[in-house]
Parts: C-alpha cells; structure tokens; sequence
C-alpha cells in the first residue's frame, strides 16, 4: 500500500463531516470515489491534502508509511501528495510558469536548471493541447472552469507526484475538455503512481478506468467494488446504494 | 565619531553599517538659523540671488506651521538635526578622485559594478554634497547635462535661475521651505531638443551620520521631444535617533518630451521622508512617475503632475509597503488644466503586521479642460490582524465633459490561497513572498529589472520569519 487511511474523522467547525473512512491505495491503482452532494469526497480529499480549515478528531493517514496528518501541507506535497483542486485559486501577477517552477525546486529540493524546465512544460502544454504561451499567463486569472481544470492537469503533469487526488476535476468541461484531460491522467499511469478520482458522475471514470471504485455517503465509504459500481450508479442513481447499505444494516 | 550600528527589531535591515571612520571637513551646528543658512551658502560660494532664494524660504518655513494632515510628526524634533555637512573629498570627475573611505562605502552600495555596465553616469551624494559624478562623453557631445545641482548651479546658472522654484515654490508647503532654504546636492538633469537618452541616469544618496537631514534638490528639464529615464534609489543606515529626509524634485516637461523618474526608497525605519515631487507637462508631453516605498519611518509623498498643454499625459504607479512601526502615506496628485489631458495613478500598497499604508489622492480638472480623462485604481492588501490601510481620493472636477473613474479594492490574503500554494511544495512564507508579488506585478515590471529584483528580493526578506 502506498496509500492508507484508517478510521479518518474529520469535522468542520464542530460539525462531523468524515465519520471513519478506510481505504487502501497500492502502486499503480486508480480508484473513483463516488457520493451523493454533502458525502464528504471533496472533505477526504483536503483533508488528505492538509486543508487547515479541518479538524481531524481520529484515526490515521499514511504515505509510504509516513504519518501524513503530522505534516504541514508542503510537506506532504514534497512526499509526493497532489490534489487537483475542485475551484483552483487565482494568484494575480504570478504567471504559470514561475509558479510551476518555484513548486518543482521546493518539491525536489533542488533548482533545476532554467532551459530544462521550459523544454519539459513546452512538452507538457503539447500533451494537454495548451499553446506554447499559455504558461506565460498568470496562474488562473481570468481563466474559465474548464481552463482552470486543464491547468490543474498541466501543474500534475509537471510535478510527478506519487499520489493525485482529483477533487471534481470534470465539474465546468464540456466533452471535448474532458477528453483531453482524460488523456493527460491516462498518460501519467504507470505502476507506481498512485490517483484517486473524486466525481459525481460516472463519466469521468468511463475515459479514465478505475480499479476500484468507492462509494461514499454521509462521511463513510459504504460500498467498494469495480467499475461496474459506477455503471450501476449512472442507471440507478445513488438510492440503490442507500437501499442496499440500509438492508445490511438490518 | 563612535561607531553606533543599532539593528531594527523587525527582521534584519542588511545596510545598516556607516563608515565610523568617515571624516567631515565642516559641520555645521545642529538646529535651524538664518546663521546655519548664510554659512551654508557662502561654504558652497553660491551667488547672491540664490542666498535671498534661501532666505525668503527660511522666512517662510519659520511662518509656516506643521501640516495638520498626513502622518504623526510630533516625535521629530527639527532643533536637533544638521542641516548641513561637507566631506572631505570635493565632488570628483573621475572615480580615482575620490577618497578611500568613500569609496569603501559605494563599494558596499555595488556603485562601480554598476558603472562598468549600461549607465550613462552616475551622481553619488555622500551625505549632503556631491561627491563623485562621472558624465560620459557621449552624453556630453550630445548636450546633455547631468550634474549634481551644486555644479549645475555653479556652471549652468542661467538655466537653474529660470527654472528652480517655478515648479515648486517655497511657499508650496513647510517641507518645500525647508528644503529650499537648506539644500544640498541632488541631482540637474538638462536634455536638449530632440535628444532621447536610451540609457536610464541614476544616482545614489545616503545618509551617513546621527542627527543628519537629507534636502538634496533635483531639477529636470526635458526640451521639445526629448526622452530621459531618470532612476533614484535609497538606502540608508540604522541610527537610534530620528533622521529626516525631505527633497523636492521639479521636471520640467517641455512640449512632446517624455520624462520617467522612478524611485525605489529604502530608508532606515526610523527616518522621515517628507518629499515633494512634481512635474509640469506641457502640449503633448508625458511625465510618468514610479514610486516604490518600502522603507522610513514615515513617508510623506505624492508625486504630481501639472497637464498644462493639450494632449499631455500623466502617469503615477506607487508601490507602499508598510510593516511594524511603519506609515507609507503616499499617492498622487494630477491637475487637468489643458483640454485633451489624460492621467492614470496605480497604486498598490501592502501592510503588515500593525503597519499602516495610507493612499491619499487628488486628481483635478479645471473649468476647461475640455475631454479630460483621468482612471485612479487604488488596491490595498492586508496581510495581518492589525494591518491598516485607508484611502483619502479627491476629486475636484470642474469641466463637464471630463470623464473620470475611480476603483479601489481592499483584500486579504486567503487561506485557500495560501494552501493552494503550499499544496504545491510551496512553504507558507515563499508563498505569502508570491502572493505580494504578484500583487505589486503590474507596477515591478515597469522598474528597471534590477529593481525589480531588489523590490522582490526586499518582499521575501520582509515575509521570512513573519508569518502569521
């Protein structure tokens, strides 16, 4: 396992909002985190991530073994850790490319020189369809949903972590966006990064094929299986779920 | 003199060293007379007409009483600053002219680094005179003439007579007085008709001793089309006692010139910087001004410019950065006289922890001015709980068919940005460096790129080890 979680609760202000979540994620896996809106999936996801505006009330996160709830947020990045946000931010004045750089030499912990930088981020603006300027623009500012989406993608690509959580990454693309996105996740699969896909929708997970597919409902994973969960869900929406999980219970 | 280097509590102030050994021929009395003002005049062998000019403006800063605006100067205690010093070495035309010490001191400011590059010449001030200044040949061919004011008075009296104080009279305000009863140094700048300097002019001043007060006085003139980049950078060293700075700068921009003064100040944060600075554009002329503040204890400074042809532009970009102790009050001013005029100010200003940035502004048309247009967008960035920031804007609008906007944001620094960041690797002070800088982006990239770098390099200094 690369990735383990254990009977994680996390609350917002008071409020209870991961209520024991397991999950394990090994090398190489891709697993879809499915839910109904107020699941908690975009909880576990910052919470992974070491969103401050959490508190974590129990249980344990580990990377490669490592305590990840003990680490401040760069920390965690430096171990490999990603999330592609689900409304990424604007910073003004700051362009695409110095940010990207400045987040490659604190995560290798080393400067890597000028010329090699620019002719990696020109490859990976080819990959995503982005023009050879693009990185010159400040990071976000004025950018649609989709633009930003695409530039979540881009900052991955670029970084190489072990572990990409994608919270909502298809909300704002229309089809032709999600393909292109689609096809710059697929490209960063290999056996040993590790993505989690949080999503509402079953589509996403059609163009990028999780191993294991998870459902999660009022802050617990409730059901876990393949692909075919996902197929389920688009037929019958998240009730069958509930149904199912409310027999069990007895 | 003993050697006092007292270090500022909030983060390291890296300049803050003076020369103990430096040696001074004159000095004069601490406290302000007529005495201090007749002995200054005949030390620099002045002619008369400039003793009277001295005279009436001490007769008026005598009058006049303190702003009641503005910020907090009743620590300053006027009676115990020199207005005037003279070091030992007379103002040079080569650098193997000047002496050691002083040397050593532009030395440590990278002076003949940056000499050996692009610069046109450099005016170095040390302390209240002129020390070394350099005019390359190529800009004497050409006509240009690039002084320091004592030199400019004494070789080019004519021009100096017709234009000092017409920009900025004595009577303008205290400080404007003050100045011009006790200047010393400063830069004279003429560029013939025609004649566009591709290459910036700088100069570089300090203050070097406990108690001294800094009133350099610079004067511009730009004939008909002519183009200079003029760049003025501060720095000076840490004193336990409060050291004035208060200069006056005049640009006179004749028909179609185009003038740019930029500035980066970085002045010791107990010092008060107390400035006027104006420029008069005349038909088709631009006057931009670029005013980076991050040091003093105090600044008081609101660059102008007079549109009083048709058709001239005027331009203000103000960066304020205000930390502990500190109260950038700065801005702009633009009178529309002229029909057809337009003005712009930018300003961003930055506080920090119990700083305080105030952004005050005038922008005026008169009755006449036909078609005037002027945009002021004034944001401000709080980065602390007690972190202050206000906005004085006035507007006097006389003319009808002006047009005239106004914007003003203020906004904090997000915790979702700033985990946005450090989700990237980033640590939380690189990140509160980039947020700042992004923030004052639209005015560094119209720095010269050296200064920009050091305006960046100074932000990631002043947020290390300060956040929260």
């Amino acid at each position: 396992m690369v990735l383990t979680v254990k009977g994680l609760k996390a609350s917002v202000e008071g409020t209870p909002i991961l209520k024991g979540i397991d999950l394990g994620v090994g090398p190489g896996e891709v697993h879809g985190i499915m839910g109904p809106n107020g699941s908690g999936k975009s909880t576990l996801a910052r919470v992974l991530a070491g969103d401050p505006t959490y508190a974590v009330n129990a249980g344990t996160a580990t990377l490669d073994g490592q305590d990840l709830l003990a680490m401040a947020p760069s920390e965690r990045a430096k171990l490999g850790l990603f999330l592609a946000f689900q409304y990424p931010l604007e910073i003004p004045g700051v362009t695409i490319a110095n940010f990207l750089r400045t987040a490659v030499n604190s995560i290798r912990d080393e400067e890597v020189p000028a010329m090699q930088f620019y002719a990696m981020l020109q490859d990976r603006l080819k990959d995503l369809g982005l023009d050879e300027f693009w990185a010159n623009r400040y990071v976000n500012d004025g950018f649609s949903g989709g633009e930003k989406k695409r530039t979540e993608i881009l900052q991955m690509m670029v970084l190489e972590p072990r572990v990409c959580i994608l919270d909502e990454t298809d909300s704002g693309l229309d089809v032709d966006a999600l393909k292109i996105v689609s096809e710059g996740v697929n490209q960063m699969r290999d056996d040993e990064r590790s993505i989690i896909i949080v999503t509402h929708y079953e589509r996403l997970l059609e163009y990028i094929k999780p191993d294991y597919c998870h459902v999660m409902i009022d802050g617990r994973i409730v059901k876990s299986d393949g692909i075919e969960l996902a197929r389920k869900i688009d037929a019958m929406g998240y009730e069958f779920v509930r149904e199912e999980v409310g027999r069990a219970n007895g | 003199m003993s050697e006092q280097v007292a270090s500022v509590e909030v983060g390291s102030y890296s300049a803050g060293w003076h020369d103990s050994a430096a040696k001074y021929a004159f000095k004069a009395e601490p406290g302000l007379s007529e005495k201090v003002v007749r002995q200054l005049s005949e030390m620099k062998g002045e002619p008369r007409w400039m003793l009277d000019f001295r005279l009436r403006s001490l007769r008026h800063y005598l009058e006049r009483p303190l702003p009641t605006w503005g910020g907090d100067l009743s620590q300053l205690d006027f009676d115990k600053i020199y207005y005037y010093l003279k070091p030992e070495a007379q103002n040079a035309r080569s650098w193997d002219d000047v002496p050691e010490d002083i040397k050593k001191t532009f030395d440590r400011l990278g002076i003949p680094e940056a000499e050996r590059t692009v610069l046109a010449g450099v005016g170095a001030q040390y302390d209240s005179e002129s020390v070394y200044h350099n005019l390359q040949g190529k800009w004497q061919e050409l006509g240009v003439i690039f002084l320091d004011m004592d030199s400019g008075l004494r070789e080019h009296e004519d021009i100096v007579r017709a234009h000092i104080g017409t920009v900025i009279p004595p009577e303008d305000n205290k400080f404007a007085a003050l100045n011009s009863s006790v200047w010393s140094g400063g830069s004279f700048v003429y560029v013939p008709k025609g004649i566009k300097l591709d290459i910036p002019l700088q100069a570089y001043f300090r203050i070097n001793s406990d108690r001294a007060g800094q009133f350099e006085r610079t004067l511009i003139i730009a004939e008909e089309g002519a183009f200079v980049h003029y760049i003025e950078g501060c720095t000076a060293p840490v004193f336990t006692t409060d050291a004035l700075h208060s200069a006056v700068v005049e640009i006179i921009c004749k028909p179609g010139a185009r003038v740019r003064y930029s500035t980066v100040q970085n002045w010791a944060h107990n010092v008060y910087n107390l400035v006027t600075k104006r420029a008069v554009a005349m038909e088709g002329a631009t006057m931009e001004w670029v005013d980076g503040n991050i040091g003093s204890r105090l600044t008081m400074k609101y660059p102008s410019v007079m549109l009083v042809g048709e058709g001239a532009t005027g331009e203000v970009l103000s960066v304020a950065y205000a930390q502990d102790g500190q109260h950038q009050d700065t801005g702009a001013k633009m009178i529309h006289v002229a029909p057809g005029t337009s003005s712009r100010i930018i300003s961003k200003s930055i506080s920090k922890g119990s700083g305080r940035a105030t952004y005050r502004g005038l922008v005026r048309i008169h009755d006449g001015a036909r078609h005037a247009k002027s945009n002021v967008q004034c944001d401000a960035l709080l980065l602390g709980e007690s972190s202050r920031t206000d906005t004085y804007p006035y507007m006097e609008i006389d003319e009808d068919t002006a047009s005239v906007g106004h914007e003003a944001r203020v906004s904090k620094v997000s915790g979702e940005q700033l985990f946005y960041l450090m989700q990237r690797g980033i640590s939380e002070e690189q990140a509160m460096a980039m947020i700042v800088s992004g923030f004052i982006e639209p005015i560094t990239r119209e720095l010269p790129l050296e200064y920009a770098v050091e305006l960046n390099r100074l932000i990631e200094l002043e947020m290390e080890g300060s956040v929260g």
